[in-house]
């Protein structure tokens, strides 16, 4: 499949065959006893990418996070930073910095000498350390709080002076664990651009690990998805969306119906699925699928029309009845109960206002969608 | 108007209710800070004044042992009569004899010798216990405070059994020829720091414990990240934020090390002069009452200040939160 746009234009190393990587994991497991959080991994970030690791809690995101600031060492494996192998070098002595989920302010420290805190350590000279947190202050508009100390702050300033300190000395990657976490959800996602336009201004790469694919989607140039210390897909946000790799992705991000099935006829451009209760689907062709084998047609609820009578010129139409109707103002959410007893969830965008339920409980129904709407999946 | 008329109306009804369970409850809230501040006015403040009476005293040969004694077998104007034979001398007194200054700076600087000791062995028992697996603290915590359960004097009485020529301590070193001569331990300032050391212990580590455990160990890792070394990290961050229990701590040491009489009596010998000593023998040997009273209150005294430092102290740490 072709690569789908990237949210920055013209920025997609990860297309280009020459483009040197910046981060590798080759290969990469780490054990805690009998417990493996992370399985042979292999991952490559680009310079200056908005890297986002996604995945549920226990996913081995974090210790790859961990293994990159130097708190974890591999079981097995290697971690290359720029070219440099990172084994055996104390996160002290790593060129990355860390934005820890629980910010892990110095609470005996005001605002500006936990910003200043990494400057001194590395030896700079006083007027450079006052000129540097001057300009991080104002980065994160907390001029004024520059003598509180963090306790005297609300949650979202405490999470700016976490992100100041981490980028201070500008390391070469920002590493973010769950940034956003612990904010409510106006300034979460107020939050989400201010830290796009930072990574834009300051040019650093940033990985970001995250069990909220919102936030994954909004921020992220590529997403790695993980389950059970794999990576399960590394894409962009639309690629991941639109063109999930497998069942678990598609799953995991957005919302999806799936039809089990098999490849029944494949001829120039389509290829036609039996359902396995038996409804019949034509799709665009899917890459290496052969006569009979079992597929999964997953197609996304807004990719599906609802309507009353079905539709004349519609590749694919199926016939059932409304089960349920969710009316959620922006748009409505059908759950169609097919003829042959699978449920369809369908979201229809509410672009002219609503005066009366078109389609209500119990009402027939058609659900339809073109050749090219869905995905087949082989895994 | 009509506004103000209808709150007038509506505010007594609204406010009875809650003002009657306020006043229920301020006095059940007052009755529990009663209680305690009753026992010390009978057991504290009062016998202190009492004792602050005997100190403006004189010795006398009788029953009690000083005069005047204030009662009220001549009226009220012969209690009163009695005031006036009440005077500072003994205060002064103290001031002549060097002995008594030499006992309390001697006093000041073994319990203040004795804190800092307390503080180097506590820390790292304490650092080690907030470190461990959060299984085997309780584990660890009960092992600190296990030695309560025998009675002091006893365990003290064990160090002259270790510490004494022919005791444990030189028996071992002896038979593995670390040393040729049995170790002079025992009847000296050394024995006195190690059973200081050994019995105030457990007051040091649980307050410094109890401070280094809730620290969150992120801010290590954060220290670490932004290029601190681990030894540079603890004393940057570990130390600062582990300083109230670590004043707690010295506090809880020193006051009672100042005044401490078994320890020296017991294994420093008949040669230390501390002030728990001192008083001991004005008042047991030479039936001072008088003077062992003034040297009573000037020692109190001392130590009042410690104390206020102390809440000082914890009232800081208490307005800093976390």
């Amino acid at each position: 499949m072709k690569s789908l746009g990237s949210i920055r234009r013209d920025f997609a190393p990860w297309n280009d065959p020459n483009a040197k990587p910046y981060i590798q994991f080759d290969n990469v497991t780490k054990k805690f006893g009998d417990f493996t959080a992370v399985n042979n991994l292999s991952l490559t970030i680009f310079e200056r990418e908005f890297f986002a690791l996604l995945g549920a809690s226990g996913c081995g995101k974090s210790t790859l996070l961990r293994m990159l600031a130097g708190f974890e060492e591999p079981s097995a494996g290697r971690i290359l930073l720029d070219g440099q192998d990172l084994r055996g070098i104390p996160p002290y002595r790593r060129p990355v910095n860390m934005m820890f989920q629980s910010y892990a302010l110095f609470p005996h420290m005001t605002v500006e000498n936990n910003i200043a805190f990494g400057l001194k350590q590395e030896g700079m000279a006083k007027p450079e350390i006052e000129k540097r947190v001057a300009e991080m202050l104002k980065l994160v508009k907390l001029e004024q709080f520059a003598k509180r100390k963090p306790h005297q702050l609300s949650g979202g300033q405490r999470q700016r002076v976490a992100l100041a300190r981490s980028v201070a000395k500008r390391p070469k990657v920002l590493l973010l664990d769950e940034p956003l976490g612990a904010l409510d959800k106006k300034l979460r996602e107020e939050t989400q651009f201010e830290l796009m336009d930072l990574q834009q201004e300051l040019g650093l790469t940033f990985v970001v690990v995250t069990h909220d694919q919102e936030e994954a989607m909004t921020m992220a140039d590529r997403i790695a998805i993980m389950d059970k210390g794999e990576v399960m897909q590394v894409a962009t946000p639309a690629e991941v969306y639109e063109a999930p790799a497998s069942r678990f992705v598609a799953h995991f991000v957005g919302n999806v119906n799936m039809f089990e099935g098999k490849v029944a006829e494949r001829s120039a451009n389509t290829t036609r699925i039996t359902g396995a209760t038996g409804a019949q689907i034509v799709v665009d062709n899917a890459s290496d699928t052969s006569k009979g084998a079992d597929i999964i047609f997953a197609i996304r609820p807004e990719k599906i029309k609802v309507s009353s009578k079905k539709p004349a010129d519609a590749v694919n139409a199926l016939e059932g009845e409304v089960y349920d109707v969710a009316y959620l103002g922006d748009m409505t959410v059908y759950h169609i109960k097919l003829d042959d007893g699978q449920i369809v969830r369908a979201s229809a965008l509410n672009a002219a206002r609503v005066t009366e339920d078109p389609l209500t409980w119990n009402d027939r129904a058609w659900v339809s969608f073109r050749p090219d709407a869905g995905v087949v999946l082989t895994r | 108007m009509s506004n103000i008329a209808i709150t007038d109306a509506i505010a007594p009804s609204t406010a009875a209710k809650p003002l009657l369970t306020r006043l229920g409850a301020g006095f059940v809230n007052r009755l529990v800070i009663i209680v305690p501040y009753v026992w010390l006015l009978f057991f504290f403040l009062i016998p202190f004044v009492i004792v602050f009476k005997i100190s403006l005293s004189q010795t006398a040969i009788a029953m009690p042992p000083y005069t005047p004694v204030l009662d009220f077998r001549d009226g009220i104007s012969g209690f009163f009569a009695g005031f006036r034979n009440l005077n500072f001398d003994n205060y002064v007194w103290l001031t002549q004899d060097a002995l008594y200054f030499k006992a309390y700076i001697t006093s000041v600087v073994i319990a203040a010798i004795s804190t800092v000791l307390t503080l180097l062995v506590g820390y790292p028992i304490a650092y080690g216990m907030a470190r461990a697996p959060a299984t085997i603290r309780p584990t660890l915590l009960m092992l600190v405070i296990l030695p309560f359960w025998t009675s002091f004097l006893i365990r003290v009485y064990a160090w002259i059994g270790i510490l004494k020529p022919e005791g444990l301590l030189n028996q071992l070193l002896l038979s593995l020829h670390i040393i040729n001569q049995p170790l002079v331990i025992l009847n000296t300032y050394t024995a006195i720091f190690i059973g200081i050391v050994y019995s105030y212990l457990p007051f040091m580590v649980l307050p410094l414990y109890s401070s280094l455990e809730k620290m969150d160990y992120s801010l290590i890792e954060a220290a670490k990240d932004l290029g601190c070394p681990p030894t540079s990290a603890f004393w940057k961050i570990t130390f600062p934020l582990s300083l109230p229990g670590v004043i707690a701590g010295c506090l809880l040491v020193f006051i009672p090390a100042v005044g401490e009489f078994v320890i020296p009596d017991l294994l420093g010998g008949s040669s230390t002069l501390m002030i728990g000593k001192t008083l001991w023998n004005e008042f047991f040997a030479n039936r001072d009452w008088p003077v062992s009273s003034a040297v009573a209150v000037i020692l109190l005294l001392l130590l009042t200040v410690p104390i206020m430092l102390f809440q000082q102290a914890q009232a800081k740490a208490q307005e800093q939160g976390k």
